[in-house]
């Protein structure tokens, strides 16, 4: 069975492709390009086609797929009832899937929830990227806070800190938002950027 | 009580729903919107059918589309309000545009003929003319379709329709993928702002009330959610007014604008607001009357005639096969219904009848309502041609015989 996935973040087309081989699916064709897929696609001739739900080029292919006179047409996986469920979880994972017509569907379905369990474990990883980032820019923001306070009122680390956390305690405030309101002031008054 | 979610495409036509989201109509109404953007006309519809939105800014042969279940299973959608009539032009490359003549906007009938010529030589050179539509089951692609057809033109044989997103048609041009391009404000414009496109046809000048964009939801939200699909109407009918007020032009022009709705040069959308657009690079902004008709006229009102009259040209092109309970079917999307029972005592005008001929006005003309003074706009098709309603057969008839 040959799976193309055809992603406009070649990242996650990247977590995808790994998940589906470790799976023992190893007949797989990445696509990131806009640029002449349906083209690319036809050559490749695969069996099953997963797409990111927001990349643009849906709707051409969904186009390009209706047009197509070849015996392997690709049709929307949305099987029979029974199906709804998995493929409304698919949708809310941010995937569509294209299966050739006449493709069984018990061959497809565990494709399409390894594909929905890598899709959803991207997201998850960006969001805690995102998180690990900010947490980031909150311990520099803090290193700075304290210098300043260092600097100033010629104290230990351990003293600034106090003394931040003190002042977060007392205005109910986070120390981080403590840390850049001192900072901004820093700047303002004109202190060492 | 959770937002109701409405999915939409950055296009000038989505301006209702986003006004009742921007100005606070929904909330006042006492119902909180979200919005949800989208690239594809595919994911708007997938969202819809899925339950991650509750309505949607949708195309409205997608809506039938969709409800026969055309290419996947039957999903049985309703429209209770349209989101305007019209919108749309023909841009093609400068190249191309030099073949047509002066002015080619003014005078469909004699442009349709000419691009038809270009397109029968460029068919015999071996290199077909390729003309980018918005989807398979849009207006773009139907009324580029009939007007090519009623100039001469063979669609099957002589050209090559492809679909590419409105947000690529410029860069398609630039690139030689197409020559031509049937899309939705602002992108026909984008077009002639990077100056790889003119501007040649309007939609307007092909059917003068073309139907366009609907208000769609699963059949089922009607009964579900009725209290807050009659606060969205209401509010959605307040935008209307709003977005008809050339006073309020520059501010819905700026909301549009804005990275989360079209993300264009806020310049660029007030031209399809206004009816005044730049129809080829460096030229002035002229009047094209009818451009974008969003609320007057009862233009918000889904006559059911035009959804039939879409189910003909789906017929008509191999789209759907021709069956009497589909075209029942297809009618049965429009929801004039629902309109009437929520708008009435609002003051928004309401036709009496469902269905009408279309292409039969040419000076504008009253008609009955229950409420409001109705007047309707000229309707006419390019090519004169009217569509009954009661006779559907006998149309698609003529139509297939060609």
């Amino acid at each position: 069975m040959k799976i193309a996935i055809v992603d406009d973040s070649p990242a996650r087309a990247a977590v995808i492709e790994e998940g589906l081989r470790e799976a023992g699916l190893s007949d797989i064709v990445l696509l990131t390009e806009r640029h002449g897929l349906v083209a690319r696609i036809a050559a490749a001739e695969p069996d099953v086609i997963l797409l990111n739900l927001e990349n643009p080029s849906r709707d051409m292919l969904e186009e390009s797929f209706a047009l197509s006179r070849a015996i392997a047409r690709p049709i929307a996986m949305f099987v029979d009832q029974s199906d709804e469920r998995s493929i409304a979880e698919a949708v809310d994972a941010g995937i569509s899937a294209y299966v050739v017509d006449g493709m069984r569907k018990e061959r497809i379905k565990p494709v399409l929830e390894l594909a929905v369990k890598r899709f959803n474990a991207f997201a998850r990883l960006q969001a805690e990227l995102a998180e690990a980032r900010s947490a980031l820019a909150e311990r520099k923001l803090l290193d700075r806070a304290k210098a300043i306070l260092m600097k100033r009122r010629g104290i230990d680390e351990p003293a600034a800190y106090a003394l931040l956390r003190k002042q977060a305690m007392d205005s109910g405030r986070r120390i981080a938002e403590i840390a850049e309101a001192l900072v901004t002031a820093e700047n303002l008054l004109g202190g060492e950027p | 009580m959770s937002a109701f979610r409405i999915g939409f495409l950055p296009l000038v036509d989505a301006v209702l729903p986003i006004l009742a989201h921007e100005l606070g109509l929904a909330k006042a109404e006492g119902l909180e919107l979200a919005l949800v953007r989208d690239p594809s006309w595919a994911t708007v519809r997938d969202r819809l059918i899925y339950g991650q939105t509750d309505a949607a800014h949708l195309l409205a042969p997608l809506a039938i589309a969709t409800s026969l279940g055309l290419d996947r299973p039957a999903v049985p959608l309703a429209a209770p309000f349209m989101l305007g009539l019209n919108g749309n032009a023909v841009t093609v490359t400068p190249e191309i545009a030099a073949q047509l003549g002066e002015d080619p906007v003014w005078d469909a009938t004699r442009t349709g003929h000419r691009l038809a010529a270009v397109a029968r030589e460029r068919a015999a050179a071996g290199r077909k003319l390729r003309l980018a539509v918005v989807h398979r089951y849009s207006s773009h692609n139907y009324m580029l379709r009939y007007w090519l057809a009623a100039s001469g033109c063979d669609v099957e044989r002589d050209v090559e329709i492809v679909v590419v997103p409105p947000p690529f048609v410029a860069e398609a041009l630039q690139s030689g993928e197409i020559d031509g391009s049937c899309v939705g404000e602002p992108w026909n414009s984008v077009a002639v702002e990077r100056g790889v496109g003119v501007i040649v046809a309007a939609t307007a000048r092909i059917w003068s009330r073309g139907v366009e964009k609907l208000l769609a939801m699963r059949t089922a939200t009607l009964g579900e959610r009725a209290e807050e699909v009659a606060m969205l109407l209401r509010a959605l009918n307040k935008a209307g007014e709003i977005a008809a007020d050339p006073a309020r032009r520059g501010e819905v022009a700026a909301l549009l604008a804005r990275p989360e709705y079209c993300d264009q040069p806020a310049a660029l959308i007030e031209r399809a607001l206004g009816d005044r657009m730049v129809l080829l690079p460096g030229g002035p902004a002229e009047p094209v009357d009818d451009f974008l008709v969003l609320h007057r006229e009862a233009a918000n009102f889904p006559w059911r005639s035009q959804a039939m009259w879409l189910y003909t040209q789906m017929v008509r092109w191999g789209h759907a096969s021709a069956d009497l309970r589909d075209l029942g079917r297809a009618a049965a999307v429009f929801r004039p219904d629902v309109y009437r029972a929520v708008l009435s005592g609002t003051g928004a005008v309401i036709p009496s009848a469902s269905e009408k001929v279309e292409g039969a006005i040419s000076v504008p003309t009253g008609a009955g309502s229950v409420t409001g003074r109705l007047i309707l706009g000229p309707d006419r098709f390019f090519d004169g041609r009217r569509f009954d309603p009661d006779d559907v057969e006998s149309y698609l008839e003529a139509m297939l015989s060609k």
